[in-house]
């Protein structure tokens, strides 16, 4: 189980997650990005907005 | 550049933030049975003198939603021998408003009528010839960001004052004229040679943007034929295998095309239409050197 390092809530990433994924914290809003650690993942917080950002 | 190679049995995505488009491709590339690799932009140095690369030959899906990261990562790896959707002739051109009008307007396709100029003072001249209201926009950008409408001089004269204190990109201005036309857009996706689905774009209320970054929302567009060859048409131009384009229905024109997308977003696309547009595109992609 991963827990949100701003507010402590829990986040249950989904079973077909993969590294690189945005998931988003149900308590806070938060935005993480998911990181493979062997079989489990772990988070770290998702990157900024950039101004060269878009399609 | 085309392949003289079996239909693919492997391909990677290039990405720099899994969004939901990415996974979507993933998900259907693994559906179909290829070896699918997402390979993280942010992660990748590579070597720019080898003449026998490890990306040589390989079908590379560019997904980067940062545009320089996108278009130097496809220049590298193009230049190595990659085959990268799109190419990068497409990236070059498709990221900058100013490069792909031109590309559009010698291609036949209507867009909306606009002028460039490359000072505050002879910008300002032209608005004044052009006249009001009308929509400046940067060259490179995206989801509407810096977009702005000059309903008058003096609007013009503000933002064109803080552009000055801006990176020199946003001294190139790049305006166009505010098309008359129903609160709406349309985004049309191409994938090869066919549109596989359309969407209206309704800007919110309040607003006059129709960027769904911009929380617009979105209805099914019919896929007629004459959307659709404007839109194979606009995508051919800039060299766009997979692409993104947004037209508006102008009263006085009809169809104008006023952007073609590169990297283009299509979860909206799906969820309204029903299409399998990430599924469409990898069929696209095994194909690609057949």
């Amino acid at each position: 189980m991963l827990k949100c390092p701003e507010c402590d809530a829990e986040i249950k990433n989904p079973l077909d997650s993969i590294e690189g994924e945005i998931i988003t914290c149900p308590d806070c809003g938060a935005s993480y990005e998911l990181l493979k650690r062997g079989d489990n993942f772990d988070i770290k917080p998702a990157q900024d907005v950039g101004e060269d950002w878009g399609e | 550049m085309k392949l003289e190679t079996e239909p693919i049995s492997s391909l990677t995505i290039l990405y720099d933030n899994i969004r939901w488009e990415e996974k979507a491709l993933y998900e259907a590339a693994k559906k179909r049975g290829i070896q699918v690799d997402n390979l993280d932009c942010r992660a990748l140095f590579i070597e720019l003198n080898e003449a026998n690369s490890h990306y040589k030959n390989k079908i590379i899906v560019q997904r980067c939603v940062s545009y320089f990261r996108s278009l130097h990562s496809t220049a590298v790896l193009e230049g190595l021998g990659a085959c990268v959707v799109n190419p990068l002739h497409a990236a070059v051109t498709c990221g900058n408003k100013l490069f792909a009008h031109m590309k559009l307007m010698n291609a036949g396709v209507k867009t909306p009528k606009t002028f460039s100029a490359f000072s505050e003072e002879s910008a300002l001249e032209a608005l004044d010839k052009f006249g009001y209201p009308a929509v400046i926009k940067p060259t490179i950008g995206s989801w509407g960001r810096l977009v702005a409408l000059l309903r008058d001089k003096d609007a013009a004269k503000a933002v064109i004052e803080d552009r000055m204190h801006m990176f020199p990109i946003y001294h190139i201005y790049y305006v166009e004229e505010f098309v008359k036309r129903p609160p709406r857009d349309i985004r049309a996706i191409v994938v090869g040679d066919a549109v596989v689905a359309a969407i209206y774009r309704y800007s919110n209320e309040g607003d006059w943007k129709t960027n769904m970054a911009l929380g617009g929302r979105a209805e099914k567009c019919p896929v007629s034929n004459q959307l659709e060859n404007i839109c194979v048409k606009a995508a051919k131009s800039m060299d766009g295998k997979i692409v993104g384009v947004d037209l508006m229905e102008s009263e006085e024109k009809g169809l104008v095309v006023h952007e073609v997308n590169n990297t283009t977003e299509f979860k909206n696309t799906v969820k309204v239409t029903g299409v399998d547009v990430p599924g469409l595109m990898i069929d696209y992609l095994c194909n690609f050197g057949k």
